[in-house]
C-alpha cells in the first residue's frame, strides 16, 4: 500500500474509480485501484501486488519519494442506486476496491455485509476497516488457517439462501469474480464486477482493456471498469490477462539480478 | 534561374535493409543547395493552384521563392504565418493529394517537392533561430483540451494574441497523435518536443496526466478554474475492431495499442520496462498510414515476414504514397483484395493464423469507392500470429458521456456550429473530435480557426 500526495485527484475520486501511474520515466504506465482518499491531506491510497517489473520498483519507494505520472481519477465510479441490502465480495488486493464500494453503500443507507477473501492469514489486508464499514464482515482463507476455510463463494451462497439480497458488488482475481457470479445466477441477485484489465492510456484509446459483456465489446476504461457480472467472458478476460506473462517473469528476473549487483 | 529539371531532386533515406533494424528518421531531408535547386524548380505560376490544394493556405510559391533565393528564416516565416506545425506537416501531409497534387509541374514530370522544402524550411529555422519573444499577456485565459495537432495550433494561435493559455493532456507526454501514433522512423519525437517547447516559449503552460472529464468536467474548467473558453481537441482515439470471430485472442492488437507500446512507452528501446508483443509473421488489417506505420514498426521489431492485409486494391490504398513505397522497400508484403473474416486460436486461445476471403471491386457506393465483394469459395488461411486492427478510430467517447449537454453526432463527433462553437456556450472544438479521423494538417487549421472565433467571443463577452 502507498499513499500519494495528490491533491487534485482526492479532491474529485468516487468508489470503484482508478488511477494510472508510472514510476519513473522509462517506467510502463499501470492501473491501481484508489482504496481510499484523504480529502483534506489531499491523499490518495493505491493497494498493489508485486507482479512484475512496475511494481517492484514501486515497492522499493520510500516516504519522500515521487513517482514520475500519477494520473486521475479514472474509470465510472460505481453506481449504488437506491440498494437497501448489499454483500461485497472481496478477494486478495482486490479488497482494495471493494472497500471504498462498501463505504459508499454503508454511507447511502444500505446494510452491507463484506465477505473478504484470502490465500492464508497472512495475506489478509482491510479485516478493520472493513470492519468498521460493514454491518456483518466476513473472512475467509483457502487453507482455513483465519476465519471460515473455503473461498468468498461458501458465505455468500448462505447469505443468499437466508435472506433478499439486492445487489453484490465483487472485484478480486477474475476466477474468484467469475465463480461470485455463478454463485449469485441461480439466486438472480444483481451481480456487479468490477474489471481490472491490462491497460496503457485509461481514456479509451488503446482497446487493450476489451471485455466482452453480453457479446459486445466494451473498453473497461471508459465504459466501466464495473459491468455485469453474469454477462462478463471471465474466460476471455482470464486469457487476456496472461497477454504478457512470460514477459513480467522476465523482468522480475532482470529486477531482482540487479538488486544482486547492487547489494555486492 | 528557373531550373527544368522535370524529376524532384531526390531526398536521402536509409538504406531500406538497414532502416528496418532500425528506428531512426527514414527520410534525411534536403542540405540547403539542393532545396534551392529543389526550389528554382517552381514556376511561381499566377493561379497558385498548389496553395488552394492546403487545407490552411500556407503562402507556398511565396515562401519556396524565398529558399530559392536563399533566405530561409523568410520562408519559415511565411510558412508559419498559416501553419503551427511546419517540420511535422512537411513530414505526414499527403502532399501528393494536397500542395503536389495540384502543382503544374506535375502534368508533365513530377510536381515541386514542396513538402521536402517545407520541412527544410522548418528545420533550419529550429537549428539556427533563436526563440521568439513572449508576447504581453492580454489577461484573458482559454483551457485547451488535449495537445495534438489540432489542441497545440490552436494554444499557439491564441498565445501569439496574448491570451493565456494552459492545455490539458491525459498522457504523460504532449503531442497526442503526434507522439502516441507516428513513429520515430517518420517523425522524431524530438521534433514533436520542439514544437511544443515553442509554445512553452510563447507562455502557454502544459499541464501532462491531467484527463479532462474525470479530474475536470469541461463546465468545472470555466467555472472552478474559471478559464473563459475551451478549445475540445480530444481527437478520435477510439480503435475501432472488426467485430470477427476470435478478435478478442491473445496476439490481437488495435493499432493504437501496438504503436502506443512502440513509440509512447519506446518499447524499442533495450531497457524499456513496456512488454511489447513481438509476433513471428504479424498481418496488419487496413491501408491507411497507421497500417503502414504498425506494418514497419513490427518489421522493426524482428518480425520474419509482415503483410497488410486490405479489402480494396492498390489504387485505393488510403495511405501516403511515400509510406506505401517505404514500406514495400522495407520487406512488407501487400495482401490487396483480402479481407479477414475469422482469427484462429489455439486452446490457450493465442492467434495462430487469419482465415480470409478474397474480394474483387464491385459497383461505386455512396462515396464513390468501388465497393468491395466477397469472391465465392476464395477462403484461405494466413500463417501469423500477431495480428494489428488498424482500421480507423472513433471520437473519444469521455467527454460525450461526461459533459452534461455536449451535443455530438450519431457516430460521436461533436457537433459545432460555423465558428467551431459547441452547444456549450464558450465550449470551442476542432480536428478529429468533430470530424472523425482525418489529417494533422486538417486538425491544425481547425485550431486555427477556432483561436480566431474564441478571440471574437472573448473580445464580445469580456470586454
Amino acid at each position: 500500500m502507498i499513499e500519494v500526495e495528490a491533491p487534485r485527484i482526492a479532491q474529485k475520486a468516487l468508489a470503484g474509480q482508478f488511477i494510472i501511474l508510472r514510476v519513473d520515466e522509462a517506467g510502463e504506465r499501470i492501473p491501481l485501484t484508489i482504496a481510499w482518499t484523504d480529502r483534506e491531506r489531499g491523499a490518495v491510497a493505491v493497494i498493489f501486488q508485486v507482479v512484475g517489473g512496475t511494481t517492484m520498483a514501486l515497492n522499493e519507494k520510500r516516504a519522500g519519494d515521487f513517482l514520475a505520472d500519477f494520473v486521475g481519477p479514472l474509470g465510472n465510479p460505481t453506481e449504488v442506486g437506491n440498494v437497501k441490502r448489499a454483500v461485497v465480495v472481496g478477494g486478495g488486493v482486490g479488497c482494495a476496491v471493494a472497500l471504498p464500494v462498501a463505504r459508499r453503500l454503508r454511507e447511502s443507507g444500505a446494510k452491507v455485509t463484506s465477505v473478504i477473501g484470502f490465500r492464508s492469514r497472512e495475506f489478509v489486508i482491510l479485516e478493520e476497516e472493513f470492519r468498521a464499514c460493514s454491518d456483518e464482515a466476513i473472512v475467509t482463507t483457502d487453507d482455513g488457517s483465519y476465519g471460515i476455510q473455503g473461498n468468498v463463494c461458501v458465505p455468500l451462497r448462505r447469505l443468499a439462501e437466508e435472506e433478499q439480497i439486492d445487489a453484490v458488488y465483487t472485484s478480486g482475481p477474475l476466477v474468484m469474480m467469475k465463480f461470485v457470479a455463478e454463485a449469485t445466477k441461480p439466486f438472480n441477485i444483481r451481480t456487479i464486477a468490477s474489471m481490472n484489465p491490462i491497460m496503457i492510456d485509461g481514456t479509451g484509446m488503446c482497446g487493450c482493456c476489451r471485455v466482452t459483456v453480453g457479446g459486445e465489446m466494451k473498453f473497461a476504461c471508459v465504459d466501466g471498469p464495473d459491468f455485469d457480472a453474469h454477462l462478463i467472458d471471465f474466460d476471455e478476460a482470464i486469457s487476456r490477462n496472461r497477454s504478457y506473462l512470460a514477459f513480467e517473469a522476465g523482468e522480475r528476473e532482470k529486477h531482482c539480478n540487479l538488486f544482486k549487483k547492487e547489494g555486492k | 534561374m528557373y531550373n527544368k529539371r522535370e524529376t524532384k531532386y531526390p531526398m536521402p533515406v536509409q538504406d531500406p535493409l538497414v532502416r528496418n533494424q532500425n528506428f531512426k528518421e527514414v527520410a534525411l531531408g534536403y542540405d540547403g543547395e539542393t532545396a534551392k535547386l529543389e526550389a528554382q524548380r517552381c514556376l511561381n505560376c499566377k493561379n497558385r493552384p498548389c496553395m488552394g490544394g492546403c487545407p490552411v493556405s500556407v503562402r507556398i510559391p511565396e515562401f519556396i521563392l524565398k529558399i530559392a533565393e536563399g533566405d530561409f528564416d523568410e520562408a519559415y516565416r511565411i510558412i508559419s504565418e498559416s501553419s503551427s506545425l511546419p517540420a511535422v506537416c512537411g513530414r505526414v501531409c499527403p502532399q501528393e493529394r494536397q500542395c503536389e497534387g495540384a502543382c503544374i509541374r506535375g502534368i508533365k514530370g513530377e510536381p515541386v517537392a514542396i513538402g521536402g522544402l517545407e520541412r527544410f524550411a522548418a528545420d533550419y529555422h529550429f537549428a539556427h533561430a533563436n526563440s521568439v519573444g513572449r508576447p504581453l499577456s492580454n489577461g484573458h485565459s482559454v483551457a485547451v483540451v488535449g495537445s495534438g495537432p489540432a489542441g497545440l495550433s490552436c494554444a499557439g494561435e491564441l498565445a501569439g494574441m496574448g491570451y493565456e493559455v494552459t492545455v490539458f493532456e491525459a498522457l504523460h507526454v504532449a503531442g497526442g497523435v503526434l507522439s502516441y501514433g507516428i513513429p520515430e522512423f517518420r517523425l522524431p519525437k524530438e521534433i514533436v518536443r520542439r514544437e511544443v517547447e515553442n509554445l512553452k516559449d510563447l507562455g502557454v503552460k502544459i499541464e501532462t496526466d491531467s484527463v479532462i472529464g474525470r479530474l475536470y468536467s469541461v463546465e468545472e474548467l470555466k467555472t472552478e478554474l474559471g478559464f473563459e473558453a475551451v478549445f475540445l481537441g480530444t481527437g478520435a482515439g477510439l480503435p475501432r475492431f472488426m467485430g470477427i470471430k476470435g478478435e478478442n485472442a491473445k496476439g490481437v492488437f488495435s493499432a493504437n495499442e501496438y504503436l502506443t507500446r512502440a513509440n509512447l512507452m519506446m518499447a524499442y528501446e533495450e531497457d524499456s520496462r513496456t512488454p511489447i508483443f513481438r509476433g513471428r509473421r504479424t498481418a496488419v488489417v487496413g491501408g491507411g498510414n497507421v497500417a503502414m506505420d504498425a506494418a514497419r514498426t513490427a518489421k522493426r521489431l524482428g518480425a520474419e515476414r509482415v503483410f497488410i492485409v486490405y479489402r480494396r486494391g492498390m489504387e485505393e490504398l488510403p495511405a501516403r504514397k511515400e509510406e506505401v513505397r517505404h514500406a514495400v522497400e522495407e520487406g512488407i508484403e501487400l495482401k490487396l483484395l483480402t479481407n479477414p473474416v475469422e482469427v484462429l486460436t489455439d486452446a490457450e486461445k493465442n492467434a495462430v493464423g487469419l482465415k480470409c476471403v478474397e474480394m474483387e471491386l464491385g459497383s461505386p457506393d455512396a462515396d464513390g469507392r468501388r465497393r468491395p465483394v466477397v469472391k465465392e469459395g476464395s477462403e484461405f488461411t494466413m500463417d501469423v500470429d500477431c495480428i494489428i486492427m488498424a482500421l480507423g478510430t472513433s471520437p473519444n467517447p469521455l467527454l460525450r458521456q461526461t459533459s452534461e449537454g455536449l451535443a455530438t453526432s450519431k457516430n460521436g463527433g461533436i457537433l459545432t456550429d460555423e465558428n467551431g462553437m459547441t452547444s456549450l456556450d464558450g465550449v470551442f472544438a476542432g480536428g478529429d473530435a468533430v470530424t472523425g479521423s482525418a489529417t494533422v494538417i486538417l486538425a491544425m487549421g481547425a485550431g486555427k480557426k477556432a483561436a480566431r472565433a474564441i478571440d471574437r467571443y472573448i473580445s464580445r463577452s469580456f470586454s
